[in-house]
């Protein structure tokens, strides 16, 4: 088998990328995508760790599918919040979202 | 009700009548007047019904055991000064003429004033009334004369003036005495000012509250004196014959002029009376308290007020006479003496260059007071109580006459409109006896008492015993004085029936010499009764002073005066009965005959634009009378400038401007600079402006600080980032730091 910590640097490469996407684009909803690939990258650690350290019980695999529906949900949550905010500010640029501000 | 009882209560419906006026019935002039004449009325039944049972009690028995009752007051550590009523033969003498000239005056204020007449056209309150046009139905006007517009004013002020002479007379002691002389006193100054929108009435109030304060000071400093030898001030202590004998052998403080203490407090305490009874050199006020209306110069200035000097005096005659032996006289009884007589004299010249007619009696109100202090000076204290009861009778009698026939003028210049004629001056009078008859006769016999017309005035015996005891003084107790007392007095009297006749011819006889003296008519029923009443005593009352064994014959007990006052002094000194002379009988008859006579001859036939007879007889010494002795421009020169320039200078620049408000002014000054330092150096730079840093640094951290709140999400994310990044480094170091 091909060592533990080539998928866990390959789920923190993953995040980074996710990361940068939340930080850096423009469009809300590519934040979004990038919120997804953050969490996929997590499920990805979480499936190594099951498969390396504890095979044969079957809490990772649960563990992970958890997960994946919450993504689910938090994304279609998401996806409302700026539907919402796009009828209400014609936007989706998250750079435009500034009322909080000062 | 007990005796004592009844003399508690006796002065205090006049009290509560100038209360309840003053605070309640002002404004109804109806209400006040019967208020004060009921509480009068009051006073005189509960005074007259002491003074039955204290007839039936019996002189004798009472001068031993007065009515008495009294109070434990004022604490004065261990014991308690005591104050009380009592009643004794000489009260009761008082009680009974104040009651009646109390009243009496009373009812005739109603009248006086005018009550029932309308309001006048041009009335001020504060100055006399003016009268009142009236229009009757044919057009026709006439002035009559107008209500007071004070009305109740001066009832509660009579009242409060009745409170204080019944206090002086049933205390018993000389505290509450000095009370009730002080109230008289303020009343006296209040109604002597009751026009008080007239100059001349204000100077004359301040002029008599002044000179009687003189002699209230001294009167003060002799009641301190007593009071801390006697260690009381109620009579049946400082009359007890230890505390008499005990003052009569103490020198009195300092050595002062060799007198003992009974002679300095008598002194002291005589100068009391100067100033209140009006006597030389303190006289100067009464003439002048003639501005108050009538029954005011009635009530205060003949029957009550200045009697109570005399009656004071006559009440410490125990005090006055300690010391001295049968026939001997003590220093204050020979100042009395001298002052009396010399008083009586005095003034007796000044009233026969009179010509207004109030002013003829003050002058003869002093000369008389001269006669009774007079008396006491030789002795005679029984004397000068009975002269002391006819004369406060008659001279009220005459005041109130007078009044009447002022009123009487003053309808006559009503009806003339001529305002410039003196309702008040005699030279504008004449004939009135034809107008106004009840007033002519009762003043008349007021007259006659006062001059002492033999035998059926009341004047004539009280003036006889005067002169008999003076007489007796002299004849058979050998003193100079008594002669000197006899001849002076005997001066007064002659020159007191001449200006009497000369007041009644001038007012009464011939035909009116005027205009206005031709309209004057008859006073109402409210006026004349009282008049009536008061003559009817000035007849009779002298009666019960005549001597038992008068011209020789043997009348029996009808004297009932001597009894009566006699008591005054300790049982162990006796008084020996005077025996008749015919002497004073004579000298009596002489004078009072004589004077009326010259006054009738004199005066018979003077008519309207003659001068004055006086004038033509004295020639350059009738203005000398006419102006007083100038001893009023004299006081004015000297004691008057002097008090005014010590107040004016010394009080008020020196002290009060200068050294008081500069202090003041200093203090004030000190404490604002203070203030102002404290401000300028501490509060502003410390206080203030340490406080305002404070907020303003937080609002510009708070200013600076706001920019990380830029409401975009990203870079709140990316602050995250940061953070955690910085924070996770921070602990694997720790850790690692803590696991070696």
């Amino acid at each position: 088998m091909i060592p533990l910590s080539w998928y866990l640097i390959l789920a923190a490469a993953l995040f980074s990328v996710g990361l940068y996407g939340v930080l850096a684009r423009k469009n809300a909803i590519a934040i979004l995508m990038g919120v997804e690939l953050m969490l996929n990258a997590v499920n990805i650690n979480l499936v190594a760790f099951w498969r390396y350290q504890a095979p044969e019980q079957v809490v990772g695999q649960v563990f992970a599918i958890m997960v994946f529906a919450v993504s689910a949900a938090e994304v279609a949550v998401g996806l409302a919040l700026v539907i919402s905010l796009y009828r209400r500010r014609r936007t989706v640029v998250a750079e435009n979202i500034d009322l909080l501000k000062w | 009700m007990t005796t004592e009882s009844l003399l508690w209560l006796l002065p205090l419906p006049p009290l509560v009548s100038f209360f309840v006026i003053v605070l309640l019935t002002n404004r109804n002039k109806a209400l006040s007047h019967a208020i004060a004449v009921g509480a009068a009325a009051l006073s005189w039944l509960l005074g007259m019904v002491v003074f039955v049972r204290a007839l039936q009690t019996g002189m004798e028995h009472l001068g031993e055991e007065p009515f008495r009752s009294a109070v434990a007051w004022l604490p004065t550590g261990n014991t308690a000064f005591e104050i009380g009523v009592s009643l004794d033969p000489l009260g009761t003498v008082a009680l009974f003429f104040v009651a009646w000239t109390v009243l009496m005056i009373f009812i005739y204020s109603t009248g006086y004033h005018n009550y029932g007449q309308p309001e006048g056209d041009h009335d001020l309150k504060g100055l006399p009334p003016h009268g009142a046009t009236l229009t009757d139905e044919s057009g026709h006007k006439h002035t009559v004369p107008s209500v007071e517009p004070n009305y109740s004013r001066f009832f509660a002020f009579i009242s409060l003036f009745a409170f204080g002479m019944y206090l002086l007379v049933v205390s018993d002691n000389l505290l509450t005495l000095f009370v009730g002389w002080e109230i008289m006193g303020l009343c006296s100054y209040l109604l002597i000012g009751f026009w008080f929108a007239k100059p001349s009435a204000r100077a004359a109030a301040v002029k008599a509250f002044m000179t009687t304060r003189i002699g209230d000071v001294f009167m003060l400093l002799g009641l301190v004196y007593l009071y801390s030898l006697a260690g009381s001030l109620s009579y049946e202590v400082i009359f007890s014959p230890e505390t008499l004998e005990m003052l009569a052998d103490t020198a009195a403080v300092g050595g002062f002029l060799g007198l003992t203490a009974a002679g300095l407090i008598g002194i002291l305490l005589l100068v009391g009376t100067v100033g209140k009874s009006a006597q030389f050199p303190l006289h100067v006020w009464l003439p002048d308290a003639m501005e108050g209306p009538t029954p005011v110069s009635a009530m205060i200035h003949a029957a009550t007020m200045v009697s109570a000097g005399v009656y004071m005096v006559i009440r410490i005659f125990p005090i006055l006479s300690a010391g001295g032996g049968h026939g001997e006289l003590t220093p204050p009884m020979m100042t009395m003496a001298f002052i009396g007589a010399f008083t009586a004299l005095f003034a007796a010249t000044i009233a026969v260059a009179q010509n207004d007619i109030k002013r003829v009696l003050a002058y003869s109100t002093i000369s008389q007071l001269g006669f009774m202090i007079a008396a006491l000076g030789i002795g005679a204290y029984v004397a000068a109580a009975f002269h002391l009861m006819t004369h406060a009778f008659f001279k009220a009698l005459l005041f109130l006459g007078s009044g009447s026939v002022i009123h009487g003028m003053e309808h006559g210049v009503l009806h003339t409109g001529n305002h410039d004629v003196d309702p008040q001056d005699m030279m504008n009078m004449g004939g009135l006896s034809k107008k106004m008859p009840i007033t002519f006769w009762t003043f008349t016999i007021g007259g006659m008492a006062l001059a002492g017309f033999p035998f059926v005035t009341a004047g004539f015996w009280s003036k006889d015993e005067i002169f008999a005891e003076a007489w007796s003084v002299f004849a058979n107790e050998g003193n100079p004085w008594g002669l000197f007392v006899l001849v002076m007095l005997g001066l007064a009297a002659l020159l007191t029936a001449f200006y009497t006749m000369r007041q009644i011819m001038l007012t009464f006889a011939g035909e009116p010499r005027t205009k206005e003296a031709e309209h004057a008519h008859e006073t109402p029923w409210t006026m004349t009764l009282p008049l009536v009443v008061l003559s009817f005593f000035a007849v009779t009352a002298g009666w019960i002073g005549i001597p038992n064994d008068f011209l020789g014959l043997n009348l029996g007990k009808i004297n009932k005066f001597h009894g009566v006052v006699e008591t005054l002094l300790p049982s162990e000194i006796e008084i020996p009965a005077l025996e008749f002379s015919f002497v004073p009988l004579v000298v009596s008859l002489v004078v009072a005959l004589g004077g009326l006579l010259i006054g009738w001859l004199l005066y018979k036939d003077f008519k309207a634009g003659q001068t004055d007879p006086m004038k033509r007889l004295l020639g350059g010494f009738f203005p000398v009378l006419q102006n007083k002795y100038y001893v009023d421009e004299l006081y004015q020169a000297t004691f008057v400038r002097f008090s005014e320039w010590v107040s004016e200078t010394v009080a008020f620049r020196w002290l009060d401007r200068a050294i008081i408000d500069g202090f003041l002014h200093t203090v004030a000054r000190v404490a604002y600079n203070l203030g102002s330092v404290f401000r300028d150096r501490f509060e502003l730079p410390v206080i203030h402006n340490a406080g305002d840093l404070a907020g303003e640094s937080v609002k510009k951290f708070g200013f600076n600080f706001r920019v990380l709140q830029t409401g975009r999400v990203q870079q709140y994310m990316l602050l995250v980032l940061v953070n955690v990044i910085a924070f996770g480094a921070l602990f694997y170091y720790l850790l690692e730091i803590a696991g070696k």
